[in-house]
């Protein structure tokens, strides 16, 4: 794919502000939802072969909570909201207000795995629809999954548009935590945006940047 | 180089052969699938980690092949044969293929567990190696580890514990 060899920094500041913006408008919905001060931090743009990709996550093997959704419309594209299990039984008690859930009750719990999923359902749809808005794109999430098993199983999905072109994917990295002074098992979370090959260009056309300006 | 007592690592869409007391595995196999390679006299076992079925749409110049399954399974005969295995002696196992999001399933791209499975089978047959065991479908990852010594395949799942064929 010729865009891998021409990207920019400006490119690369453009996906980092699609970062900033859809999760900051998601930072500020747990905010509301948890009623916790949600903190963000500053979205990386990683470029990384599909191996790294796993890594970024702690290792093909390891075993997280994520909610994945496709995105449909203008700039198809894959999104995941990526938990540790501590984190994701966490989330749970504070949707649930149960206060016991360990890992294993989380795993087979149908409402605690049902909470789970609406807040994915929650971050990563308001995500998207900042981003449409601020692009003026059309971009429809479809219903969300929950998964909850090894990186690599989950991440791969991901992958699937993107490795019928290339080796390597780019990545959109956004972290959003719980704003805590002494508790260091604050809430926190990562979204992945892997926008398909195609949508590149869509996406930096609707926000003014031309794909081969660097040529 | 000494042969010591290890595992070698394969990443997706990657490849390669050990010979025992090596071992060989791949980690977090979802759609993808470990295809296994091996001639169970000579201890000799070549592992392919698959993502796509045909090699037919790639678009982009340099094709790796361990990414799909009709170049990566020949790849892999090759590497095999070259580290000793004889042609008429290679026998097969193959892991993975999972449907980890089944109602994503109206998209064709989202039904690739089955499609991979089903290419990996037509190539196995086509260069008539035998499919000895198998498990494949479902809907979680599977951590997959293979030893030429005793030609078992440990397959490892979160919710399901280990399990050997």
């Amino acid at each position: 794919m010729s865009f891998f060899n021409n990207i920019t920094s400006n490119h690369i500041d453009i996906l980092k502000e699609i970062g900033n913006i859809g999760a900051g408008h998601s930072a500020t919905a747990l905010s509301t939802l948890l009623n916790k001060k949600i903190d963000m931090k500053v979205p990386v743009v990683r470029v990384v072969s599909f191996d790294e990709m796993m890594e970024l996550v702690g290792g093909p093997d390891h075993v997280v909570a994520s909610v994945f959704l496709r995105i449909e419309g203008d700039a198809p594209g894959s999104m995941f909201f990526v938990l540790s299990l501590k984190q994701a039984s966490r989330f749970i008690q504070y949707l649930t207000g149960e206060k016991n859930e360990s890992y294993e009750d989380l795993v087979s719990s149908d409402l605690g795995l049902s909470a789970l999923q609406e807040l994915g359902n929650i971050l990563s749809g308001t995500y998207l629809s900042s981003l449409s808005d601020f692009t003026n794109l059309n971009l429809y999430p479809t219903v969300p999954a929950l998964s909850i098993d090894m990186v690599g199983a989950i991440l791969g999905y991901g992958l699937l548009e993107l490795s019928q072109v290339s080796d390597y994917a780019i990545i959109i990295d956004a972290a959003i935590n719980e704003v805590d002074q002494q508790n260091h098992d604050c809430v926190n979370g990562q979204f992945f945006l892997l926008p398909d090959p195609d949508s590149f260009e869509k996406l930096f056309r609707a926000l003014g940047v031309n794909e081969d300006e660097s040529s | 180089m000494n042969q010591v007592d290890q595992t070698i690592k394969v990443g997706i869409a990657d490849m390669n052969v050990v010979k025992s007391p090596q071992t060989i595995r791949t980690s977090g196999l979802g759609s993808c699938v470990g295809v296994i390679i091996y001639d169970e006299y000579l201890n000799v076992a070549g592992l392919v980690h698959i993502m796509l079925p045909d090699s037919s749409h790639a678009k982009s110049g340099n094709l790796n092949h361990a990414k799909y399954a009709d170049t990566g399974i020949a790849e892999l005969i090759k590497l095999v044969m070259i580290k000793g295995g004889r042609a008429n002696f290679l026998k097969a196992k193959i892991a993975g293929g999972a449907q980890m999001f089944p109602f994503l399933s109206n998209s064709d791209l989202m039904r690739i567990g089955p499609r991979n499975v089903d290419a990996v089978k037509l190539e196995l047959e086509k260069y008539r190696i035998d499919l000895v065991a198998s498990d494949v479908g479902g809907n979680q990852g599977r951590t997959i580890e293979f030893n030429p010594s005793t030609a078992s395949l440990t397959i490892r799942t979160v919710n399901q514990g280990i399990k050997i064929i």
